[in-house]
């Protein structure tokens, strides 16, 4: 059958399953936006390039399908280094297309054009400047495997314009799609080597004071299930990193929820005092670690990883298993029930106790403001995760709001908490939350975010008012940068420089409502609840609120950069 | 000029990739972004047209070396990785320098070559263009032997490696070769 480039790449996309694709048009990818007028595919048309990729990250977060984004050459193609960057360090499959001068053009300079395969070769799994239009269906379907398979990650197609269009001969082509896949140097390992497996199985049942270190990797590879059997069958206690929160309910008993430089007390000193770590999809980040020398120094590390590089890059494993994190516990509990467990193991009476002790003794805790004063951002969030329905889908930006969410919310599914944790993108919020509610149409979707984060992609609220997403935004206004703040503060002898963004200017509310939402402001304690439950029974747009905070809030406990885990601060001068 | 001895913190890493634009970009970017110094680099098609052999010297300790090498076979063009411990390997390089040889030192530099068994490439007046190829070692005692004379240009091609070729142990070589 004969066809060009552009209608090709539109096929390929419907035949990789692709149900919706968020972008922007411009000149160099014109005549691929021509053949979506006549697909089944959505399009979301953004209102800046980097929300698009956001809304494709946030997408892909949701529904564990890879998201697509679809951008023009040049300044389409730069504002989406950002997105690329951020799906990278947090391993979301993604595929983006952008737009090309046309191939004779390029390298001249030409209006419009840039070299994003140079530009995003670091922060892409993969990326290719096609050049011929028959090879945009491989392309196409190799993006889509590399996307998806091994660690997950961005992936680039930069299509130039002259091989998809139509009144250009060299976009002609007889249409195929490749039945396989043919990659010589990729072929990632997703089983993990039995002798280790037996090997790790023997460590843990010998263990005294384990703690499973839960990583993202256990949501990519759909492991919750798998994780929570293995925790229930070792009566393991289990810690979730910011990029797997959900993936054991946080009310579960084993649950010690987060770790890291804004960790609880216990699951922080948990794994400090832990005699053995289950690494299993998480990969050692600084903001877990602390200073790496002094953390969990009598901790035998298990380590599996769908990334064999992830072994041993920052702290030697024991055992090291390369393999998907759900088929190597599966693999494990296997091999432990061949072992006697859970009968088998030593008594862990004392660490339990231990951990339970901690529990009691360092809660989270905060004062609640005095009357009069601004509202605390945990109230609003406690407030907020006691009216919406358990399954519903948190996006946050980055910065205190992020960390206060992450500590206050009671996450009970996995796939319900969408943040930048790698990247710490600002602005991620907003434009992530229209994507996971593209994708999940039937969850309700709440974006945290901060007045300073809300400033960078706000305008993706015009998108969704206009295309009929009716997320809901909750700013946590303290008229700061504020975690920037909390530094100067803590670390610069409240110098405060550059920080201050005033609680009004912008008028959230009126700007709001400018893009379609409906806006509310919340300034005393006694409205957050009326304000939550009218955006609550808003269902035909989106719906921001300006909660008006309080900027000395800190976030704690904090582990200050380059200290030690066990230097862990519980609260303002505590320690 | 300053060049580094051939030192134990050398590895060099035979890698095969993918003959397709970008790739040699790909991996010297990877080396760039991690911060390691890549000491020399020689790249060239294989006997397969669809593949290129990039031979890299990496000036690493063994602990990020293997980081790298991680880091290096993640990239999806990047088809095989062989480290070449040194006494493993067989290493080539070549050299070319043209010198400056007035009438008193020019039979020296000849001489030089000679002992050397490279070859005299281009003679003019007062400058001579000589080759040399050899194991890298070899060439840095020819570079520092020719540094007594005026060096006008030097330029080494980094060296090519295959390992080599493991011979049988003793007790099996009176069996006939089956081949």
């Amino acid at each position: 059958m004969k066809t060009n480039g552009g209608s090709a790449l539109i096929k390929s996309l419907e035949l990789e399953g692709v149900d919706v694709i968020f972008g922007l048009p411009g000149g160099a990818i014109l005549p691929v936006y021509d053949p979506i007028l006549d697909s089944p595919i959505r399009h979301i048309l953004v209102r800046h390039e980097q929300g698009a990729g956001h809304m494709a990250e946030g997408y892909a977060q949701a529904t564990g399908r890879p998201g697509v984004a679809m951008v023009t050459s040049g300044p389409g193609a730069t504002n989406i280094v950002t997105p690329l960057a951020d799906a990278y360090m947090d391993s979301i499959p993604m595929v983006v297309i952008t737009g090309q001068v046309p191939t004779a053009a390029i390298g001249t300079d030409a209006f419009q054009e840039v070299d994003i395969v140079g530009i995003t070769r670091g922060i892409t799994k993969h990326n290719e400047l096609v050049t011929e239009a028959a090879d945009i269906p491989r392309a196409i379907r190799e993006a889509f495997h590399i996307a998806t398979t091994g660690r997950p990650g961005p992936v680039l197609v930069d299509i130039p314009k002259d091989i998809v269009d139509p009144t250009n001969p060299r976009s002609a082509m007889e249409w195929y799609w490749p039945e396989s896949v043919d990659l010589r140097g990729y072929d990632p390992v997703v089983e993990g080597d039995p002798a280790l497996i037996e090997a790790a199985a023997r460590l843990i049942v010998a263990s005294e004071r384990p703690v499973i270190y839960a990583g993202g990797g256990i949501l990519k590879a759909r492991g919750a299930e798998a994780l929570r059997a293995l925790a229930e069958l070792l009566d393991i206690p289990v810690v979730t990193t910011l990029m797997a929160r959900g993936a054991i309910p946080d009310d579960h008993p084993l649950c010690l929820g987060m770790p890291g430089m804004h960790g609880n007390y216990t699951a922080v000193t948990s794994m400090q005092e832990s005699d053995l770590l289950i690494a299993l999809g998480s990969r050692f980040d600084d903001r877990v670690t602390g200073k790496l020398d002094g953390f969990a120094p009598e901790a035998k590390i298990i380590h599996v990883d769908i990334d064999p590089a992830e072994l041993g890059k920052v702290r030697r494993p024991d055992v090291g298993i390369t393999g998907d994190a759900r088929l190597v516990i599966e693999e494990l509990i296997v091999a432990l029930k061949g072992l006697g467990a859970p009968e088998v193991q030593p008594d862990r009476a004392a660490w339990k106790q231990t951990i339970s002790g901690w529990q009691e003794k360092y809660p989270l805790t905060y004062e609640q403001s005095d009357p009069g004063e601004l509202l605390k951002p945990q109230f609003v969030l406690e407030t907020l995760r006691d009216n919406t329905p358990e399954d519903t889908i948190v996006a946050s930006g980055v910065g205190q709001h992020q960390m206060f969410a992450s500590q206050y919310w009671k996450f009970r599914h996995p796939y319900t908490w969408i943040n930048s944790g790698g990247a710490g993108t600002m602005g991620f919020s907003v434009p992530a939350a229209i994507g996971a509610k593209v994708g999940r149409p039937d969850r309700m979707v709440w974006a945290v975010d901060g007045d300073g984060c809300f400033q960078m992609t706000a305008q993706e609220l015009v998108t969704a008012a206009a295309e009929r997403i009716p997320v809901k935004v909750a700013i946590l206004n303290n008229a700061y940068l504020g975690m920037v703040r909390q530094w100067q503060e803590m670390f610069y002898e409240e110098r405060y420089s550059e920080v201050y963004l005033s609680p009004d200017l912008p008028d959230y509310k009126m700007w709001a409502e400018a893009m379609g939402c409906v806006g509310m402001r919340v300034e005393s304690p006694e409205e957050v609840l009326p304000a939550i439950e009218k955006a609550n029974s808003i269902d035909d747009r989106p719906v921001v609120i300006d909660f008006r905070t309080d900027a000395r809030e800190k976030v704690f406990p904090m582990v200050p950069a380059g200290r030690t885990n066990s230097e862990i601060q519980i609260g303002p001068g505590e320690s | 000029m300053n060049l580094n001895p051939s030192g134990k913190r050398h590895h060099i890493l035979s890698v095969l990739v993918e003959n397709k634009p970008g790739v040699l970009a790909r991996v010297a970017g990877l080396f760039a972004r991690r911060g390691y110094n890549i000491f020399s680099l020689a790249v060239a098609p294989t006997d397969d047209d669809s593949l290129s052999r990039i031979t890299i010297v990496v000036d690493v300790e063994s602990a990020p070396l293997e980081q790298i090498v991680k880091q290096l076979d993640k990239l999806i063009n990047v088809v095989a990785i062989d480290e070449l411990a040194p006494g493993d390997a067989v290493e080539r390089e070549l050299l070319l320098a043209t010198v400056a040889v007035p009438a008193d030192t020019r039979g020296q530099v000849i001489e030089l070559v000679g002992v050397f068994e490279g070859r005299v490439l281009s003679v003019g007046y007062d400058e001579i263009t000589v080759s040399l190829e050899g194991s890298p070692r070899k060439l840095d005692d020819f570079t520092e032997l020719l540094g007594n004379y005026g060096v006008v240009a030097l330029q080494r091609t980094g060296r090519v490696a295959l390992p080599r070729i493991r011979r049988r142990s003793p007790e099996l070589s009176a069996v006939p070769d089956a081949s």
